[in-house]
């Protein structure tokens, strides 16, 4: 059995930044995936002692991924007996966790989670996490990523967090929270807008456009310490940062040589090198996830197409061929997909390209949509939409088949970006 | 009347910002100047007309920039969408600043490209960059030397209209022009 500490660093870095009031994001299931698997979560002997209930979050992440189907009526099961195999498989379950939560003194906690295959009966892994009362949510995520893991089969996301701008009146904040929305806290608040947040391969940083100085500058902000540094401040724009996966570098576009142009930029702000040269508007810069190449959006070619072209400088591709406007291009962690939005009708539609048989499909049915950010395991997508003439985020399952809002109360959301793994 | 409302619109929201300004906690910042966008309302023009003084006045002084008697009080340039093709309709306004511009060399100007909300920010940005470096191509052909001008986006991050209609994004697909001071 392993035993985990929850990265106490980590919560004291982001409790620096000034916490503000604001409206947590909430979740909204509009859809199911077909082929989910069954399981059951007990609710974890001892957790109800603590004000907040860890199983509930672990519950709500795996149901918000799609992947799975939740079978109730499970009750209280601890890790330490075997749980009642023929009623849970009785009722459809798969899988069972069950789990413990004892008080160690000094305000710790440890929960204890294991995890039984229903058909096998037998015990499919076993963890402990010793955490705070404050890191209950933090301890859910990483029990739902472990049960995911093991189920699934690949790294679970819900330990992850997501950056996005709230826009109200005459106030923007750049936000971060949880991957599900919750413990949402500013990192920077400006009265000029701020767009294009991107994070740093090993999140510790968010490199953004600010207005503040009355046209668009990148600058790079590290999260732990809220301190930040120009990455491009050129005569003209400056803008659409993206990371190489490096961490070292930045492609961003800038019109200090005349029109919107691709360059390199150390992400300590030192030099710029050209990438590609165009007559018209090259933008939307975006590694893929081996820096082979950048894909970014064109217009060279009389409307705007996705095109790619290798981070070293080179030939240029095109990407997109049918309609009339593709843009904002996301290549998927796996590299074989790219999310983009394409406009039908003068709708915008987030959709996903198969790169090797150039297939697409819309995966939504919306018509502002914007901003796609994949979900570092690739299986989820999110994105910023439009409801009633507010702004809100959203999210679906690479298949298309789930899909959820989250939104805040009263406000107008937009440019979501997904981190990425905990490190 | 359309034009009535807008201005209407336009005062509440100027209103607003100064209301905000006032009561931010934020570290003090200038406004943006929507510069262009105030003379150009007929509300605002049958004020000035009212109270201006009835003397003359210098069409190459600094004071003919806010005069709304001058072409100089002018200061946006209206685009097609998805355009930044600058229309015949707009050589005059921009002869009007070349000359300025050439008689005033210590002047500098800052062009702000801006596009309606449909789209992608960040293309929307480069696009009402095309918008900005359109205007300087052509006081640049104008004579205006490059080291007045600098050309920049707002993208579709500061809409003077904020309704989803075509009157409101034709209002949005802007280039304005900025003097020293101004910005």
């Amino acid at each position: 059995m392993k035993i985990k500490f929850l990265p106490l660093a980590f919560a004291l870095g982001l409790g620096l930044i000034i916490p503000t009031a604001h409206a947590q994001l909430r979740v909204e299931i509009t859809g199911a995936g077909a082929n989910r698997l069954p399981v059951a979560i007990a609710d974890f002997a001892g957790e109800r002692a603590i004000s907040q209930a860890i199983t509930s979050v672990v519950r709500a992440d795996l149901d918000r991924s799609g992947m799975f189907r939740l079978i109730d009526g499970a009750g209280v099961l601890s890790d330490k007996a075997n749980p009642p195999f023929a009623d849970l498989k009785q009722r459809g379950a798969d899988a069972v966790a069950a789990g413990s939560t004892t008080e160690t003194g000094n305000g710790r906690f440890e929960t204890r989670m294991r995890l039984f295959d229903v058909i096998k009966q037998n015990t499919l892994d076993m963890e402990a996490y010793v955490h705070t009362s404050t890191q209950l949510r933090a301890t859910a995520h990483r029990i739902a990523d472990t049960i995911y893991e093991k189920l699934i089969g690949e790294p679970g996301m819900f330990s992850t967090r997501i950056a996005y701008v709230v826009k109200s009146t005459g106030r923007y904040e750049l936000q971060i929270a949880d991957a599900d929305g919750a413990n949402a806290q500013p990192a920077l608040a400006s009265r000029e807008p701020i767009i294009s947040p991107a994070w740093s391969p090993d999140g510790s940083k968010l490199a953004y456009v600010s207005f503040e100085a009355k046209k668009p500058i990148v600058y790079v902000h590290d999260i732990a310490t809220a301190k930040r540094y120009v990455a491009a401040n050129f005569k003209g724009s400056n803008s659409a940062p993206a990371w190489a996966p490096d961490g070292k570098r930045l492609a961003v576009v800038l019109s200090k040589d005349g029109g919107s142009q691709l360059y390199i930029v150390n992400a300590n702000g030192s030099s710029a090198t050209r990438l590609a040269t165009s007559s018209g508007i090259d933008t939307e810069p975006r590694f893929s996830a081996d820096g082979q190449f950048i894909y970014f959006t064109s217009d060279r070619g009389g409307s705007p197409q996705i095109y790619r072209i290798p981070a070293t400088g080179g030939a240029t591709e095109r990407i997109t061929f049918d309609g009339s406007y593709n843009v904002t291009p996301r290549p998927s962690p796996d590299g074989k997909s790219m999310a983009y939005i394409t406009r039908t009708n003068g709708r915008f539609q987030l959709a996903l390209m198969d790169l090797a048989t150039k297939q697409t499909q819309l995966l939504t049915d919306s018509a502002k949509d914007e901003s796609p950010s994949f979900a570092p395991n690739g299986r989820m997508i999110l994105y910023a939409t439009e409801v009633g003439g507010r702004g809100v985020l959203a999210t679906v399952s690479s298949d298309g088949h789930v899909k959820q809002k989250l939104s805040v109360q009263a406000s107008d959301v937009r440019e979501p970006a997904w981190g990425p793994l905990a490190k | 009347m359309p034009t009535a409302k807008f201005s209407r619109k336009l005062l509440s929201a100027l209103s607003l910002a100064l209301i905000l300004a006032a009561c931010s906690s934020q570290p003090p910042a200038p406004e943006q100047n929507a510069a262009g966008v105030e003379s150009r309302t007929p509300a605002n023009m049958d004020r000035s007309a009212t109270t201006a003084p009835v003397e003359s006045f210098d069409p190459m002084s600094v004071a003919a920039l806010k005069d709304p008697r001058s072409p100089l009080s002018k200061r946006s340039i209206y685009f097609d969408y998805d355009s930044y093709i600058v229309k015949d309709e707009f050589q005059s306004l921009l002869v009007a600043h070349a000359k300025f511009l050439a008689a005033n060399s210590n002047m500098k100007i800052l062009i702000q490209g801006n596009a309606d909300e449909r789209g992608s920010r960040e293309y929307n940005l480069a696009l009402a960059q095309k918008r900005a470096d359109a205007v300087k191509k052509s006081l640049s052909l104008l004579g205006t030397p490059e080291s007045q001008m600098e050309s920049v986006s707002l993208g579709e991050e500061k809409p003077v209209c904020t309704e989803s209609t075509e009157a409101c994004w034709a209002q949005n697909r802007r280039g304005d022009i900025l003097y020293s001071g101004e910005y």
